[in-house]
C-alpha cells in the first residue's frame, strides 16, 4: 500500500482529534470534496415533484416504488427516509442551516412538527416522546447554537437509554471548519454523549444513514443517535434509492441470554432464601412489564424498582417493594441489603441506588441481566451474569424456575419492616404539604394518565406517592438529573397521546427552565396539565443545605413568581393557590379542563423533615444511615431497640 | 498490568476521537496508540496498549466494543504476540562520539538514515525491552530530537485477526 494513500485517509479519520486547519484544508477534505463533485453532476431543477411520490409510500413500510428515477432535493430525500421511518412528529425550530429541511417538511402529511419555544425544550420533548411510546423521538435543530441546545436532551436520552434521533443542519461543507457563522463541530461535542452519529458526506447517503440511525437508536440499548447534515447536501439534487436494508457489520447488540447461565441463575434463585428482584429502565425499555410480573408472581419474589423502572412493577401489588435508594423506600433498602440473592434487571448499580459500594448488600450474590456487557461487572462483581434482552432472559428463566414455597419467613419479615417503616407524609395545618398534593392527584387522576416531572424535591415525591400499574407512563430525568425537564417532556407525551391525562409536575425552578414551552402548548394546543409546586426555592439544595452546611443560603433562594399570571400571558388557563382546603377542587378544576392549564401550588419552604424528602440516604452511605427523621438514623432506631447486635 | 489491544474499526472519520475520547471520559490510560489503514482500506486497525487491573481492562474491552463503528477488539496479552515499534532518533553527532554511536547503531541492528555535518538520525525498531537500552546507550551521547510511533503488535501462530 502506498504511503500517500494511508497518510489521505489518516487525514481523514483523524478529522475530529486534530482539527489542523487553514491551507491544508482541501487536502483535509479530500473524500468529501470527491463526494460533492459526484452529486454535483446530478443537480436539475424539479422542486416540487417529491410531495406526490412522498405521500405515496406506506408507514413504516418503504415502498420499492417510491424510486421514481426523478431528483430529489437531499431536504425531500430526508423527509422522505424519516417518514419511511414511520416518523409522525418532530420537534424542530428552524434556523439558518435547517430551514431548508423545514421547507420539505411542510409539504410532508405524514409529519407533524411541533414548534418548541427553545432547542432545549425540543430535544427534550423528543424524550419525553420516547419514554411515553417506547419508540423514537425525532428533534431538529440549525447548526451552531441550535444544535448545542439540543445537547442535554441528547446526553438526558444517553443517561436513560432513551431512543432519540437528533437531526441538526451543519454550514454547508465547502465552508466546513472555517470558523463560518453557526458553525459548530456538533458531532465533536457530542461524541461522548451519543449513541452513534453521522455527518452527512454525500446526498445519496441520507436514506442508509437515517435507516441506521433509527435502526440504532431503538435496538441493543436504546439511546441517543445525531444526524449532521450540511445545508449544500439539503439543497442538492439527486436520484436516490429509497430501497435501503440495514447493514452495519460492526453493531450486532446480542439479545439472546445464554441459556447455561439462566440454568445457573435459575439454580441460585431456587437455592436461595432470601431473594430480592431489583428491577430498572431496562425492563421498560426491552416490555418486558408482563413478562417480569410473571416471573415475580410464579417465583413469589419481592420487586423493587428504581426511579427509571417505576412502572415496570404495580406500585400496588403485594410483592411491590416501591423505589430503593436514596429517597427510596425504607423496607426497599433494608430488604435488598438483607438479601442473600439480588436478581438484578435491567438497572446499573448506580450511586443514588447503592450509596457506599462497599457496604451494598454485602452478604449477598448477585444475578444480572442486561443487554449492555459493559454495565455487567462496572460498579459491582456478578455472579451470575446474564448478556441479553431481559425479556428474552425472563422467558427462558420461566422454564426453569419453581415456584418457592420457602419465602414465607422472608416475606413476612419484610411486610413487617413495611409496617414499622411505611413511606408516608405528614400533613400540616394551615399551609399546604407538597407530598399531600401529589398523593391528591395520585387518587383523582384516570389510571392511564401519564406523569412527567422535572428534577428536585418534587420529582422524588412524586416517585414517592404516585403509584404506577404500567410502563412508559413516567417521565423522569433520572439519570443526567435535568432541570427544566417536565414541561418539555410532557409536551412531547401528549403529543403522541392527544386523548390520554398528561401531567406535568414540576418545582418552580424546574419550571422555569423550559417555561417557554407554555407558548407552544398554547399555540399547537396540547392539554398538559402543568401543577408547580413553588416554594421560591431549589429545595433540593436547599434541603442538603439544612443537612449538611448548616442551613447557609447558598444561592438557593429564587423568589416567588405567580405562575398562574405567567400563565395568563401565555393565554393559558391557570389558578394560584396556597390553602390547603383548595388543592383537591383546584386539581379538579385543573383536570377538568380541555386545554392546557398550570396550577400554581404555593407553599413555604421549611426546613423541619416536613418540607425535606423523607426518608433520605446521605450520598456514599449505607442504608443504616437513613434518615428516618430530622435527627433519627435507621442506625440510631435500631440501636435503641437492640435490633443491630442481633445482627 | 500492561495490555495491548488490536481493535479493527470502520475507517470512518471520527473514529479515533470516539476512541480517545471513551479513554478520557472514563479515566482509562493509553500508554500508546497506533492507527493505521489494513489491506481493506474501510477497516483501521488500532494498537492500543494500555495499563489496568483485571477489572478496568475488561471495562476497556467491553467499552470499545460497543461503539458501534468497532468492530473487533482482542487483548493480545491474553496470548502470545509480537510487538514493535519504530523510533527515529536524530542525534548530536560530535566528532568525539560519532564512532561509538555507529558501534551502538551496528550491535542494535539499528540505522543511520540522515546524516547532516553536526546530526545523525537513527531508526532503529524493536520490542520496549531493545528499544529502552538502546536509548538508555545513547543518551549520554546527546538525543536532540526523538520520535516514537507506538507500539504495534500481531499474535503468534496461524490464528489471525479479520473482520470474519
Amino acid at each position: 500500500m502506498g504511503l500517500t494513500s494511508r497518510v489521505n485517509s489518516a487525514k481523514v479519520f483523524l478529522r475530529h482529534t486534530f482539527r489542523t486547519r487553514g491551507k491544508n484544508r482541501p487536502h483535509l477534505f479530500e473524500k468529501q470534496w470527491l463526494y460533492f463533485y459526484d452529486a454535483g453532476k446530478t443537480i436539475s431543477k424539479s422542486e416540487l415533484m417529491t410531495t406526490k411520490t412522498k405521500n405515496s409510500a406506506k408507514k413504516k413500510a418503504p415502498s420499492k416504488k417510491s424510486n421514481t428515477g426523478q431528483p430529489m432535493k437531499g431536504r425531500d430525500i430526508l423527509v422522505k427516509a424519516l417518514e419511511n421511518e414511520g416518523v409522525t412528529v418532530i420537534f424542530g425550530y428552524p434556523g439558518g442551516a435547517s430551514m431548508e429541511i423545514h421547507q420539505g417538511l411542510t409539504l410532508s402529511r405524514k409529519i407533524r412538527m411541533v414548534l418548541p419555544r427553545h432547542e432545549q425544550g425540543g430535544s427534550f420533548a423528543a424524550g419525553g416522546y420516547a419514554r411515553a411510546t417506547g419508540d423514537v423521538g425525532v428533534c431538529l435543530a440549525t447548526s451552531g447554537p441550535g444544535a448545542t441546545n439540543l445537547i442535554t436532551g441528547i446526553i438526558d436520552a444517553k443517561m436513560d437509554s432513551i431512543p432519540i434521533v437528533a437531526i441538526t443542519g451543519q454550514v454547508p461543507s465547502t465552508v466546513l471548519g472555517s470558523d463560518a457563522f453557526q458553525e459548530t463541530d456538533i458531532m465533536g461535542s457530542t461524541f461522548p454523549l451519543v449513541k452513534h452519529s453521522y455527518m452527512v458526506q454525500n446526498i445519496a447517503d441520507i436514506p442508509r444513514v437515517i435507516n441506521e440511525a433509527f435502526h440504532i437508536a431503538r435496538t441493543g440499548r436504546p439511546g441517543p443517535v445525531l444526524v449532521d447534515i450540511p445545508k449544500n447536501i439539503q439543497q442538492q439534487e439527486t436520484v436516490v434509492d429509497f430501497n435501503v436494508k440495514f447493514d452495519c457489520p460492526s453493531y450486532k447488540p446480542n439479545l439472546n441470554p445464554s441459556v447455561l447461565q439462566c440454568k445457573k441463575a435459575a439454580h441460585a434463585i431456587q437455592t436461595a432464601k432470601r431473594p430480592i428482584i431489583y428491577a430498572g429502565g431496562g425492563i421498560v425499555s426491552s416490555g418486558a412489564s408482563r413478562e417480569l410480573a410473571a416471573f415475580a408472581k410464579k417465583t413469589g419474589i419481592p420487586v423493587t424498582t428504581t426511579v427509571m423502572g417505576l412502572g415496570s412493577f404495580p406500585s400496588n401489588d403485594p410483592l411491590s417493594l416501591r423505589m430503593l435508594g436514596m429517597h427510596g423506600a425504607v423496607y426497599a433498602n433494608i430488604a435488598i441489603n438483607h438479601a442473600d440473592l439480588v436478581i438484578a434487571m435491567g438497572v446499573r448499580f448506580d450511586d443514588r441506588v447503592t450509596g457506599k459500594l462497599a457496604e451494598f448488600c454485602k452478604n449477598a450474590q448477585f444475578i444480572q441481566i442486561d443487554i449492555d456487557p459493559t454495565e455487567i461487572n462496572k460498579n459491582i462483581m456478578i455472579d451470575v451474569p446474564i448478556q441479553g434482552d431481559v425479556k428474552q432472559a425472563l422467558k427462558v428463566l420461566d422454564k426453569y424456575v419453581e415456584p418457592k414455597k420457602d419465602l414465607k419467613p422472608w416475606l413476612k419479615q419484610i411486610n413487617d419492616w413495611k409496617k414499622e417503616f411505611p413511606l408516608t407524609f405528614e400533613n400540616k395545618k394551615g399551609e399546604i404539604v407538597p407530598q399531600a398534593v401529589v398523593a391528591e392527584i395520585n387518587k383523582i387522576s384516570e389510571k392511564d394518565a401519564i406523569f412527567s416531572v422535572g428534577v428536585g424535591q418534587h420529582q422524588m415525591w412524586a416517585a414517592q406517592f404516585l403509584d404506577f400499574d404500567k410502563p412508559n407512563n413516567w417521565l423522569c430525568s433520572s439519570g443526567l438529573g435535568a432541570m427544566g425537564y417536565g414541561l418539555p417532556a410532557a409536551m412531547g407525551a401528549q403529543v403522541a397521546f392527544p386523548k390520554r391525562q398528561v401531567i406535568n409536575i414540576e418545582g418552580d425552578g424546574s419550571f422555569l427552565m423550559n417555561i417557554q414551552e407554555l407558548q407552544t402548548l398554547k399555540i399547537e394546543n396540547i392539554p398538559v396539565k402543568n401543577i408547580v409546586l413553588n416554594n421560591a426555592h431549589l429545595g433540593m439544595v436547599a434541603q442538603w443545605e439544612d443537612r449538611f452546611y448548616k442551613s447557609i443560603r447558598g444561592h438557593t433562594f429564587i423568589g416567588d413568581a405567580n405562575f398562574a399570571e405567567v400563565a395568563h400571558a401565555f393565554g393559558i388557563k391557570s389558578e394560584s393557590i396556597s390553602d390547603p382546603k383548595d388543592v383537591g377542587p383546584a386539581l379538579k378544576r385543573m383536570l377538568k379542563h380541555k386545554g392546557p392549564y398550570v396550577l400554581d401550588v404555593k407553599y413555604p419552604y421549611n426546613d423541619q423533615c416536613n418540607g425535606h424528602v423523607m426518608p433520605m440516604i446521605p450520598a456514599n452511605h449505607t442504608y443504616l444511615d437513613t434518615y428516618l427523621d430530622a435527627s433519627t438514623t435507621l442506625r440510631d432506631y435500631w440501636e435503641k431497640k437492640g435490633h443491630l447486635e442481633e445482627e | 498490568m500492561q495490555h495491548t489491544i488490536s481493535v479493527l474499526m470502520n475507517n470512518h472519520f471520527g473514529v479515533l476521537s470516539r476512541v480517545s475520547g471513551l479513554f478520557s471520559g472514563r479515566g482509562f490510560n493509553i500508554e500508546s496508540l497506533n492507527v493505521a489503514e489494513t489491506s481493506d482500506p474501510e477497516i483501521s486497525r488500532m494498537t492500543i496498549v494500555t495499563v489496568g487491573d483485571d477489572a478496568k481492562i475488561e471495562q476497556i474491552t467491553k467499552q470499545l466494543n460497543k461503539l458501534v463503528d468497532i468492530i473487533k477488539v482482542v487483548d493480545l496479552t491474553e496470548e502470545n504476540f509480537v510487538d514493535r515499534e519504530l523510533v527515529l532518533i536524530k542525534m548530536n553527532a560530535e566528532a568525539r562520539v560519532r564512532e561509538e554511536m555507529l558501534r551502538v547503531v551496528d550491535l542494535f541492528r539499528a540505522k543511520v538514515v540522515d546524516v547532516s555535518s553536526s546530526t545523525y538520525t537513527i531508526e532503529i525498531t524493536g520490542d520496549e525491552g531493545k528499544i529502552s537500552s538502546f536509548l538508555e546507550l545513547l543518551s549520554p551521547m546527546g538525543i536532540k530530537e526523538i520520535v516514537r510511533s507506538g507500539r504495534i503488535a500481531i499474535g503468534r501462530g496461524n490464528k489471525s485477526l479479520t473482520t470474519n
